[in-house]
């Protein structure tokens, strides 16, 4: 590794030619941009966007349970209401936020390319997820649809409200899915910086790479079923109806063929922010990087085998169930493995309790239970008492929602001063995160309560036993809302006059920090040379990679 | 202990051994993820005192990790999620072979009750009854959408799929009354397709059934429905009230003039009705067993097509004595002119 | 394209090729699962009505499919004798070839023309459309909703597939191709094996057993 020549003064804190101004600024050079660091940008704006319409249906469907009756709407709104709200929350939101805002923003950076392989296909991933968008939501306005964002036939085929559109929108958002997995494979396999071996890849990369796997093999399988099933509702082909000889189980074997592996395709985005988060924050090497790395792979692997859990009380042979249920414990042990891993990287390190580090926390918290529910539904007998109950709700937005924000909020904060150049109010950080962790414990914990005492989920009314704790949840998810305004309110706040943050606000020796905030549009001034993993923080003192020095480092 | 941890859960009450086998699974699954969490999170947080940082210039060792400790990592929580597992599946497949010595009763579900019927014997809407401590085996259909039928206190589910029987079974030991839940999301009603399984003992049971099959006390069930103004009391009206409470049909109609999933019959007969076309009709005999027979024929302004049809399930002198019935619920201020079109109305708060 | 073929983010035209094939191979793999989830309900459904299926099958003209799998057999065939052209350089050759590929990819959609033409008389159509008096046995609507899917994804599949063969050989006509550079040309080719490929397995599953 060749030591710095840049004088360390020369180094701006505020990198004045960057991806955001240059080569030109306003709307036009924006929508027409081939970087991937703006492009991810407008992921996250849009998917923030959406993030903030399926909240707001979260809202409305928690007030209608306020009460054990009807409240706020009737029952069909209702039906559409969550339906709608797990549409938008999985589709347009959970799906892209890490994979194509962040890691669109990162994955090159990270790799010491200049962009993605296929910058052009970038752009037109954004355009298909914004016409998907468009067509969803041309659906919700004009009937929205009842059956639930599972779609189980025949129900779906059969109801009268607006499911087509729905339908083709979530068909048309999988091409966006795949355009951007299909180029991060191929950028991590053609564009890696010289020396940066596989084992040298930071953890982040290796995650993305796996969820990229599951994004092509699983989603084409998705748009299938889904376009079956809109030409089942339009058109009456008898695929899934059962008056015409189809199986309903059928679709429920398709559908889960790609959504057990979609949860992957949220959660391994996560746990690529985390890996990346508890070496930044503990100042320390991953411990176990090969166990992290693989495992990750092994999720996405096992991930596709593991459908049939969703259909224990489907009418599923014994044998079946006992093959699915096994092997659904293993997608628990890989899970387990990243779970001990970052716990043992804090040791011996530097930690430096910070927001990010709080989501870290939190995205612990709601792995560790979420992820021990779900082996717990695995057990087969305990699955036939929570299937199709709050349990299987709370559960789900433990390891899947729960996670999934922790993660995205640990990477806002995180990659804020690398996004926009400037911080964040700490205090305020600090503030937001417990206000959304806890608010989130208060509203899903009532909900494995609800669920053990046998509240099926999607239920309009309920007997009166149910009531308090879902007045509790109610309560929670306010809190949960509260928090997640401030947050956005403060980071809108520090877009404009945050302090300016310089290369390397943490002191990481992850290598996007090795470039300057807001990073310039070629990213790398002159191509780095890796010789060590990231985050190799017993280096320290030494120069990074590309030559750009961060900053001073005072000797120890 | 069993008590206690019942409680802290929020399980409810355990009607047969299934149910109690289940549960301590159900308790040791949870004791042993909260030793398991409490053991990370300690580490963790002790992690976090000791290692805090001091300075901005801490230098870190790198430590990487030998590989007994994957070992561990992969082999304590793959030890203890197999020990679940090898008591959960068990208990599976018993759930999934019923004893051959079991009591067949054949469950349907359709938008929104449950239908359940004996071999040879009485059948019966929305109330089971079963004898105690004798094994039942539920065969289990739809007539519509995926329905899925749910008792919690017994820790039983299965899903009623259309164009097939799916089958399960329990052995409920403590008379009482346990609700019913449809598990799986069927449309408007789903939150009030709610049912009853009524645990009677044996003797009772065996005495109830014979007097089924006899035919002596055929209305049981049909619970005369609360608040009908109550005018002639022909036997062809009782018998037209016997039947809408036996196929259901109360379910969606109120009789007494609130809207509900459909039309309220209260007043009906001879209503100018407008149509969801834009057509208006009088509600005559005609129109009334039509709409019984070909129900989406004619839909009512603000309601959806949901009403399953009854051709073929009502021989025609029934459907003549519900129509009958709908006849008889007359107020003194009825038959004056077409009815304002009817407002459609949340579900209400099913009963207790 | 620009000027120079190679992007900016690329070190060398042949890493740059490299990466459009490693891209091209995956999105064929998706290509090839979407039409797995097809097959897939296709045997599930012959498994439940072994009678049905297999006397709708009998049911309609297996010289035609037999005729359509030699076309694109040969199509496929002159695409790679395309593609070896552009290799030595020889656009106009390549052009010539691709020219003929799509003229043979008319030819096959010209007959799955006259078949769904003739299944539309005999009513032989998918589902609650099903009024074909030949075959009763339960299964034959869904056979035919099958049919249907699988052989018109694959027609749009064809229509895809010549769209970007002419515009390719219009491409290399024009001289936009070396030996050097000639991905584009690889590209298509690869993605009409594809469209081949799938109807290698589309025949005898539709029309032979």
């Amino acid at each position: 590794m060749s030591p710095s020549s840049a004088p360390v003064s020369e180094v701006p804190a505020y990198n004045p030619r960057n991806y955001l101004n240059s080569p030109a600024t306003g709307l036009r050079s924006w929508l027409t941009t081939r970087d991937h660091k703006r492009i991810g940008v407008m992921f996250l704006v849009a998917t923030t966007f959406f993030f903030a319409v399926g909240g707001l249906f979260a809202m409305l469907i928690r007030i209608e349970l306020l009460t054990p009756g009807p409240t706020i709407v009737d029952a069909m709104t209702y039906n559409r209401l969550f339906t709608l709200h797990g549409v938008v929350m999985i589709f347009l939101f959970m799906i892209p936020a890490i994979p194509s805002g962040f890691g669109n923003f990162l994955l090159p950076i990270m790799l010491g390319a200049r962009d993605v392989a296929f910058p052009r296909l970038n752009l037109l991933s954004f355009y298909v997820y914004l016409l998907g968008a468009t067509i969803a939501l041309w659906g919700m306005i004009h009937g929205g649809a009842d059956t639930g964002w599972t779609f189980y036939t025949p129900y779906s085929t059969q109801t009268v409200t607006k499911v087509v559109p729905i339908l083709l929108g979530a068909f048309i958002l999988g091409f966006s899915s795949i355009l951007t997995g299909l180029n991060f494979i191929v950028t991590t396999h053609t564009l890696r910086a010289p020396g940066m071996t596989w084992t040298r890849m930071p953890l982040f990369i290796w995650s993305i790479y796996a969820t990229s796997v599951i994004q092509i093999l699983a989603t084409p399988v998705l748009g299938m079923t889904l376009l079956l099933v809109a030409i089942e509702n339009a058109f009456g082909w008898g695929i899934f109806d059962p008056a015409r000889g189809g199986d309903p189980v059928l679709f429920q074997h398709f559908f889960w063929f790609y959504s057990h592996p979609a949860v992957y395709i949220m959660v391994l985005p996560a746990m690529a922010v985390i890996s990346e988060v508890v070496c930044t924050f503990s100042h320390k090497n991953i411990f176990g990087y090969n166990a992290v790395a693989y495992s990750s792979l092994g999720i996405a692997f096992v991930g596709f085998f593991t459908w049939g859990h969703h259909l224990f009380t489907s009418g599923q042979s014994a044998f079946d169930a006992g093959i699915f249920g096994v092997l659904s414990m293993f997608v628990g042990i890989f899970t387990a493995i990243k779970v001990f891993n970052w716990t043992a990287t804090l040791y011996k390190g530097s930690i430096s309790f910070k927001t990010p580090f709080a989501y870290f926390v939190g995205f612990l918290f709601f792995l560790v239970f979420g992820g021990m529910t779900g082996i717990a539904l695995a057990t087969v007998s305990l699955d036939v008492h929570w299937q199709d109950t709050y349990f299987v709700v709370a559960h789900f937005h433990f390891i899947m929602v729960g996670a999934t924000i922790m993660a995205f909020l640990a990477a806002l904060h995180y990659w804020f001063p690398k996004i926009t150049g400037r911080t964040y109010p700490e205090g305020w950080g600090l503030v937001g995160a417990t206000l959304v962790i806890l608010g989130f414990n208060f509203t899903f914990i009532p909900q494995f309560l609800l669920g053990n005492e046998g509240m099926p989920r999607r239920y309009y009314a309920y007997p009166e036993r149910f009531w308090p704790l879902n007045v509790a949840s109610t309560a929670g998810a306010s809190v949960l809302a509260f928090g997640l305004v401030l947050i956005l309110v403060y980071l809108l706040v520090s877009l404009r006059s945050g302090p300016v943050a310089g290369p390397n606000p943490w002191h990481s020796r992850g290598f996007e920090w090795f470039v300057p905030s807001p990073p310039p549009p070629e990213n790398w001034e002159v191509t780095p040379v890796i010789t060590h993993p990231p985050h190799d923080y017993h280096h320290a003192g030494e120069a990074p990679p590309g030559g750009v020095e961060p900053e001073p480092r005072h000797a120890s | 202990m069993n008590e206690l941890m019942r409680r802290v859960l929020f399980l409810p009450e355990q009607a047969s051994e299934y149910a109690r086998g289940v549960d301590r699974l159900h308790f040791f699954v949870i004791l042993t993820t909260m030793v398991a969490a409490t053991g990370v999170f300690g580490t963790a947080l002790y992690f976090f005192v000791r290692y805090r940082r001091r300075s901005d210039t801490d230098v870190t060792p790198h430590v990487t990790p030998r590989p007994i400790h994957e070992i561990l990592f992969i082999g304590g929580p793959l030890t203890l999620f197999l020990v679940w597992f090898a008591i959960g599946f068990p208990q599976y497949v018993s759930l999934q072979t019923p004893p051959k010595d079991a009591m067949d009763v054949y469950v349907q579900g359709k938008k929104w009750m449950w239908k359940f019927a004996y071999p040879g014997g009485p059948s019966a809407v929305d109330t089971l009854r079963v004898p105690a401590g004798r094994p039942v085996r539920l065969l289990i259909t739809s007539r519509d959408v995926i329905h899925s039928f749910f008792v919690p206190a017994l820790r039983v589910k299965q899903d009623a799929l259309p164009g097939r029987y799916t089958e399960t079974w329990f052995d409920a030991d403590r008379p009482g009354r346990y609700q019913i839940f449809c598990a799986e999301f069927c449309g408007i009603g789903h939150s009030s397709m709610l049912g009853e399984v009524v645990v009677m003992p044996a003797e009772e049971f065996d005495a109830w059934i014979a007097d089924q099959r006899k035919g002596l006390t055929r209305a049981q069930d049909a619970a005369p429905a609360p608040g009908e103004p109550v005018r002639a009391a022909s036997s062809v009206v009782d018998e037209g009230r016997r039947i809408a409470a036996e196929q259901g049909c109360l379910k969606c109609h109120s009789i007494d003039g609130s809207p509900h999933i459909g039309p309220t019959w209260l007043n009906l007969y001879l209503r100018h009705e407008k149509l969801k076309d834009g057509r208006t009709v009088v509600a005559d005999e005609g129109y009334l067993t039509k709409s019984m027979m070909d129900p989406g024929a004619d839909i009512v302004a603000g309601y959806q097509n949901v009403m399953p049809t009854f051709q073929g399930k009502l021989a025609p002198p029934e459907a003549a004595a519900v129509v009958e019935y709908i006849k008889s619920l007359q107020t003194a201020a009825g038959v004056s002119g077409p009815s304002e079109p009817p407002i459609y109305e949340p579900v209400k708060r099913p009963r207790q | 394209m620009q000027a120079s073929p190679l992007a900016h983010h690329f070190e060398s035209l042949e890493k740059q090729a490299h990466a459009a094939r490693l891209g091209m191979w995956l999105f064929l793999a998706t290509e090839v699962l979407l039409f797995t989830a097809l097959f897939a309900a296709y045997g599930v459904y012959r498994f439940l009505y072994p009678e049905g299926f297999a006397q709708s099958s009998r049911s309609i003209e297996t010289w035609i499919g037999f005729v359509n799998t030699l076309v694109l057999v040969t199509s496929s065939f002159t695409v790679a004798m395309g593609l070896d052209a552009a290799v030595k350089g020889n656009g106009r050759r390549t052009a010539l070839l691709f020219a003929a590929s799509v003229g043979l990819a008319l030819v096959f959609l010209g007959f799955k023309a006259i078949e769904y033409a003739h299944h539309f008389q005999e009513g032989q159509l998918p589902g609650r459309y099903y009024t074909f008096e030949g075959v009763q046995a339960p299964g034959a609507s869904l056979y035919f909703s099958l049919y249907f899917l699988i052989t018109g994804l694959h027609a749009i599949h064809v229509i895809i597939g010549m769209s970007a063969l002419a515009i390719v050989g219009a491409l290399a006509w024009r001289g936009r191709f070396t030996g050097e550079y000639h991905i584009p040309v690889e590209l298509a080719g690869l993605y009409w094996h594809l469209v081949d490929l799938v109807w290698i397995f589309v025949f005898p599953l539709i029309y032979l057993i």
